[in-house]
C-alpha cells in the first residue's frame, strides 16, 4: 500500500476539519486533499500553510494511504476526523455523505 | 439558589463583551492562535476534533428551570439540539461556530450561567453534592460554601496562571458523593464540638499519575475556608513544577515535597494573610448565602398512591426501587433521571429532555435540577405521590431508565469520537456494554457497580477510581483497552490495579461480560456486591475468568 501525507487543520470560524488541496485551496472532503509522497515536501508545504493564521488552526501533516479514489486515512484518528463521531450521524458523514454508516439512538 | 447582585450581572456582562472582541481580533488577524488559545480557554472554548466545543459551569450542580430551559435553547440555536453533562458539573455543547459563541454567553448571561475557568491553569468549576440540601446524611448544605468559593476564585487576579488546572470539591455529608479525594482540594464537612469545619484533602487526582488526596488539615473552621484555601494554592503557585506539565499538578507538588512540608508552608502561609481576610465578614458573607440556599419548606406528607402504584406496576417499582433516594423529609424522595438508556451517549440529553425535566422540576419539584458527577440529572425534592405522574412523563420521553448504579449506568468521557486527545473511542464501548447489560437482563441481578471509561490517560472518565475501570490506548495504531480492578470513588477513594494486557476494540466487551459473569459465579450471595467481591476474592479469580480463552491480543 501506497503511503503518503496530507496537510490538515481546523477552520478557524467553522472549527471543522479541512485539508489542502493541490491549488492551495483548503476542502472539507479528504479525498479532495493533494497528496505528498515525500515527507520533505510535505513538511514544506505545512511551514507555507501554517502561516495561514487567518484561516486555519493547528495545521499538521498527516498519513495517508493512498487508494483509487484519493487520500485515505492512515489512522483512525484521521479516519474519524474524515467522517465524524460515531456515535450520532454529525459532522462531515451527515454534511458529504461519505459515510452514513453510523448507529443511530 | 444563589441570586446575582448588580455587581456580578455586570462582571459577567463586562467579561463577555471582552471575549467578543477578542473573537473578532482574532477573526481579523490582530491575535494570533497562539495569543487567542489562553483567552478562549479562560471562556471554556476548547477545539476538539471536528468542532469547537464550549463547556459551560453548572456551579455545584444546581440548575433551575429558566436555566435548564435556557440550555435546551442555546443547543437548538447553535447547536445540535443537545448538550452533553460530564463528570465535572459541566455542560458540553460540542459543535458551535466560533463567530456565534459570543451569543451563546450572552444567553448563559441572561440566566446568570457562564463558562468562565470552565478551562485554563485555573481554579475550575467548584463541584459538590448533588443532593445537596436534601440528602439525610447531611451536616449542612456545602453549596454557600461552594459559592463563597466561586466568587473568591472567579478572577482571581494571582491564579489565573497557575502551574495547572486546580480543581475543588465540597461536600456537606460524611457519605462523600463528589469524590473529594480525586481533587486537588477536596473539602469534607466534618463537626468538632457540634461545630461545622471542614477536613481539607490536599493533592488527590487522576490522570497519568492516579493519586489520592491526603488530610492536610483535619479541621477547618468554616470562618477560615477563604485564607487556608488561598495559602494552599498559593504554596502550590509559587513550589507546583512548571517545567512539565504532566508534573504540574499539585498531586506531585505533594508527592514530592511530602505532605507535612507542604502543610508547614500553607500554615505558615495562613498565619501570614489569615489577618487580612475578615472572619466577621466571612460569616457575614456565608449567612447572606445559607439564606439564598434555605431548602424549601416541606412538610411530611402521605405517600399512599406511591405504595399502590409500587405494588401494582413493575415497570414503576423497578424505578422508584433503582432511582430514588431518602429524602429527608417524610413522603418525599431524591429522583435521579438516568442519561444513560440502554445504547444511548452517557451523559447526553437532547433540547427536548432538559425541557421536560425543566417542566418536571417546576411542577413537582421545586423549580429545581441538579448535574450529578455521575452524568445523570437529579430532581432533589419530589413528592412521592407525585412519582406516578412524573415517571409516566419521563417514560414518555427516554428518560425512565432504572439503571442508577448499576452496571450500565456508565461514566464515560467523550474519547475518540470527539476528543482531540484521545487515544481511543469510550462511547461506542459503553454502549456496547449497556446494551449487552440490558440484552441479558444483567442490571439488576448484578446490583451495584460502577463502571468507569476514559478515551486517554488523562482519566476523564475516572477510571482508576471505577469497580471496573476502562481505560482507551492506542497501541500501533489500533485501540485498546486496559482494565482496572477495585477502585473505589466514595471516602474511602481507591485505584484500580491494572488486570494485565489489553483488550482490542472488539474484545473489550466480551472481557467486561466475562468480568460479570465471573462475579456472579463468585458472589456468597445477592447481597455481596461486587465492590465487596472483590475486596474479599482479590483480584486473581477475576483476572483468572477475563484471561481464560486466550481471548486477548499481546499489548
Ligand atoms: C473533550 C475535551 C476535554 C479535554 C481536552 C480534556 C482534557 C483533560 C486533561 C488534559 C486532563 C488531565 C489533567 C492533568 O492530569 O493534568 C483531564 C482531566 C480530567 N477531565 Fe478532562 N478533558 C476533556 C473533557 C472532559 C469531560 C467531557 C469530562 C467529564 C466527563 C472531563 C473531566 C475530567 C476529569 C474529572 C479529570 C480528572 C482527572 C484529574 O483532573 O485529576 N474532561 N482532562
Ligand atoms: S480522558 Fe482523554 S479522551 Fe477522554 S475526554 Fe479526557 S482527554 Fe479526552
Amino acid at each position: 500500500m501506497t503511503q503518503g501525507f496530507v496537510i490538515t487543520a481546523n477552520a478557524l470560524i467553522k472549527g471543522d476539519v479541512v485539508w489542502l488541496t493541490p491549488t492551495g485551496t483548503l476542502t472539507r472532503k479528504l479525498e479532495e486533499a493533494e497528496v505528498f509522497t515525500s515527507r520533505d515536501r510535505a513538511e514544506a508545504a505545512l511551514a507555507a500553510t501554517s502561516t495561514r493564521n487567518a484561516e486555519l488552526v493547528g495545521c499538521y501533516v498527516a498519513d495517508a494511504r493512498l487508494t483509487s479514489v484519493g487520500p485515505a486515512p492512515a489512522h483512525f484518528r484521521e479516519g474519524f476526523r474524515a467522517r465524524g463521531p460515531s456515535n450520532y450521524p454529525h459532522g462531515k458523514q451527515a454534511e458529504t455523505g461519505t459515510d452514513s454508516h453510523v448507529s443511530l439512538y | 439558589m444563589y441570586r446575582y447582585t448588580d455587581f456580578d450581572n455586570a462582571f459577567l456582562a463586562e467579561r463577555n463583551r471582552q471575549f467578543r472582541a477578542q473573537v473578532a481580533r482574532r477573526i481579523d488577524g490582530s491575535l494570533t492562535e497562539e495569543e487567542f488559545r489562553p483567552l478562549r480557554l479562560m471562556n471554556g472554548l476548547y477545539l476538539q476534533l471536528h468542532a469547537y466545543m464550549l463547556r459551560v459551569a453548572i456551579p455545584y450542580g444546581t440548575l433551575n428551570a429558566t436555566q435548564l430551559r435556557k440550555l435546551a435553547e442555546i443547543s437548538e440555536r447553535w447547536d445540535k439540539g443537545y448538550g452533553h453533562f460530564t463528570t465535572r458539573q459541566n455542560i458540553q455543547f460540542n459543535w458551535p461556530i466560533l463567530t456565534d459563541v459570543p451569543d451563546m454567553l450572552d444567553a448563559l448571561a441572561e440566566v446568570g450561567l457562564h463558562a468562565i475557568q470552565t478551562s485554563g491553569n485555573t481554579i475550575r468549576n467548584v463541584t459538590s453534592d448533588h443532593f445537596a440540601g436534601a440528602a439525610g446524611d447531611e451536616i449542612a448544605d456545602p453549596r454557600p460554601y461552594a459559592e463563597l468559593i466561586r466568587q473568591w476564585s472567579t478572577d482571581h487576579p494571582e491564579f489565573q496562571f497557575l502551574p495547572r488546572k486546580f480543581k475543588i470539591a465540597v461536600t456537606g455529608s460524611p457519605n462523600d458523593r463528589v469524590v473529594t479525594r480525586a481533587h486537588d482540594i477536596g473539602l469534607r464537612m466534618v463537626l468538632r464540638d457540634a461545630e461545622p469545619g471542614f477536613e481539607v484533602i490536599v493533592g488527590g487526582g487522576l490522570g497519568r499519575t492516579p493519586m489520592i488526596g491526603k488530610v492536610i488539615r483535619d479541621f477547618l473552621p468554616v470562618a477560615d475556608l477563604l485564607p487556608y484555601l488561598e495559602a494552599v494554592v498559593a504554596t502550590y503557585n509559587l513550589l507546583g513544577r512548571r517545567d512539565n506539565k504532566y508534573k504540574a499538578r499539585i498531586k506531585i507538588t505533594v508527592h514530592e515535597n511530602g505532605i507535612d512540608q507542604v502543610r508547614d508552608l500553607v500554615e505558615a502561609r495562613f498565619a501570614e494573610i489569615a489577618p487580612l481576610f475578615d472572619p466577621t465578614a466571612t460569616k457575614a458573607a456565608l449567612a447572606r448565602l445559607d439564606e439564598m440556599f434555605t431548602p424549601p419548606a416541606l412538610s411530611p406528607r402521605d405517600s399512599t398512591l406511591f405504595e399502590a402504584t409500587r405494588t401494582r406496576d413493575p415497570v414503576f417499582r423497578a424505578f422508584a426501587d433503582t432511582n430514588l433516594t431518602p429524602h429527608r423529609v417524610a413522603g418525599h424522595a431524591i429522583v435521579t433521571i438516568s442519561l444513560k438508556a440502554h445504547g444511548a451517549t452517557p451523559g447526553d440529553a437532547t433540547a427536548e429532555q432538559m425541557r421536560v425535566v425543566a417542566d418536571l422540576a417546576q411542577s413537582y419539584g421545586q423549580g429545581e435540577i441538579r448535574v450529578s458527577h455521575m452524568q445523570n440529572l437529579v430532581l432533589p425534592h419530589v413528592a412521592l405521590d407525585d412519582l406516578p405522574e412524573i415517571h409516566a412523563i419521563l417514560r414518555a420521553h427516554g428518560l425512565s431508565t432504572a439503571n442508577v448504579g448499576l452496571a450500565s449506568d456508565i461514566i464515560a468521557c467523550p474519547g475518540m469520537d470527539y476528543c482531540a486527545l484521545a487515544t481511543a473511542r469510550s462511547i461506542p464501548v459503553a454502549t456496547q456494554i449497556a446494551t449487552l447489560v440490558a440484552a441479558f437482563e444483567l442490571d439488576h441481578e448484578i446490583g451495584p457497580v460502577q463502571i468507569k471509561i476514559s478515551g486517554c490517560i488523562n482519566a476523564c472518565g475516572h477510571h482508576h477510581v471505577g469497580h471496573i475501570g476502562i481505560l482507551g490506548l492506542d497501541r500501533a495504531g489500533v485501540e485498546n483497552y486496559q482494565i482496572t480492578l477495585g477502585g473505589s470513588a466514595t471516602e474511602d477513594a481507591r485505584v484500580g490495579e491494572r488486570m494485565g494486557p489489553g483488550f482490542a476494540y472488539d474484545q473489550i466487551v466480551p472481557a467486561i461480560e466475562r468480568l460479570l459473569l465471573a462475579y456472579l459465579d463468585l458472589r456468597e450471595g445477592p447481597a455481596e456486591t461486587f465492590e465487596q467481591a472483590v475486596q474479599r476474592a482479590g483480584l486473581e479469580p477475576f483476572r483468572a475468568a477475563l484471561y481464560e480463552k486466550g481471548a486477548r491480543d499481546a499489548a
